[in-house]
């Protein structure tokens, strides 16, 4: 992080910064695949910090403006309904692997929430690293067996009247929800749109929200 | 574009068929491998309908985890169960549903 000219003097004291504990054992037998592949020659140090730069350059800014293009443009919606990759490919975002998106529309009647039941399976190539309760056992039990509970644990009370579908993502496909455009956005821009979506109303968990700071023109 | 009228006469390979179609009511078979798996516990044995064919046809990811996946490309398909159906004591509302993907050696025609 960049500091300004003007920062305060640094003054106060804290802990030194230190991994804690000894490594688990997952960590270590990370470390040591990791160091016999670059021993082998597999590949090198560069490549797999090259890897975590392609990650981290993945966040829900390039969900979020897909989805602001999708309402704003039916033509593209349309295609991004019926091939998600393709139509997201279309605005620069590729994918690294060999998955296919599927996105799953919310609408009056369906409500769609996304888990994945198995580990956490997620469309990282367009939102990057899912959040950490994403992949705890609670979410990826509970979401399926009583999904509007859970919802209502995030603060999303569902009508009765509306059918939720609970995709389950353990095999072969990612999914992206596109969730409904708010009320009163009419005269709002494709950048003042996407500011609105958020992570979480991607995976179904929350709807699009009108913020409080963010004006229409 | 166009196909060529020759195209027509081609005969695909067995497993390049799609085995379901959309609309077909199939059952999730209830094995118990041994290893890596992609098909849940709370499905297995249960009864849904095929949502959608996912194309194109693609390995195994069963298979694909110790290496194997030469020749196996088959289809997956996104199938969907009534929530009731899967949870006898489900406390949501009888529309809701769960959808899911799996590859076709798991099921079979009811």
């Amino acid at each position: 992080m960049e500091h300004s000219s003007d920062h305060a003097p640094h003054a106060h004291d804290h802990d030194e910064i230190a991994i804690a504990g000894h490594a688990g054992y997952y960590e270590i037998m990370e470390t040591a695949v990791r160091e016999l592949l670059v021993d082998r020659g597999l590949f090198g140090a560069d490549e797999i910090r090259h890897q975590i730069e392609v990650l981290d350059s993945r966040t829900p800014a390039l969900g979020a403006a897909v989805v602001a293009r999708a309402w704003l443009d039916p033509a593209f919606r349309s295609r991004l309904l019926a091939n998600g990759r393709a139509a997201c490919e279309e605005l620069g975002v590729t994918f690294y692997d060999d998955t296919q998106l599927i996105v799953l529309e919310n609408t009056a009647t369906v409500h769609n929430l996304i888990v994945c039941t198995l580990c956490s399976c997620y469309p990282r190539p367009l939102l990057g690293l899912p959040p950490d309760w994403y992949k705890l056992k609670p979410y990826r039990a509970r979401a399926v067996i009583e999904p509007r509970a859970v919802l209502a644990e995030f603060g999303t009370v569902i009508a009765d009247d509306v059918e939720i579908r609970v995709s389950d993502s353990t095999a072969m496909v990612r999914y992206l929800v596109l969730p409904r455009r708010p009320d009163g956005t009419d005269s709002y821009s494709e950048q003042q749109l996407a500011a609105l979506v958020t992570r979480d109303s991607m995976i179904g968990v929350i709807p699009v929200l009108l913020k409080n700071g963010v004006q229409a023109p | 574009m166009q196909s060529p009228s020759f195209q027509l006469r081609i005969v695909p390979a067995l497993q390049e068929q799609p085995a379901f179609c959309v609309g077909d009511v199939v059952r999730v078979l209830s094995r118990s491998p041994v290893g890596h798996y992609r098909v849940p516990q709370y499905l297995r044995g249960h009864i849904g309908r095929i949502d959608a064919v996912l194309d194109p046809s693609a390995v195994d990811n069963e298979e694909e985890g110790y290496g194997r996946n030469a020749g196996s490309k088959r289809h997956y398909y996104r199938i969907s169960f009534p929530m009731l159906d899967v949870w006898p004591h489900y406390a949501g509302e009888p529309q809701d549903n769960l959808l899911i993907e799996v590859f076709e050696t798991w099921l079979e025609k009811v």
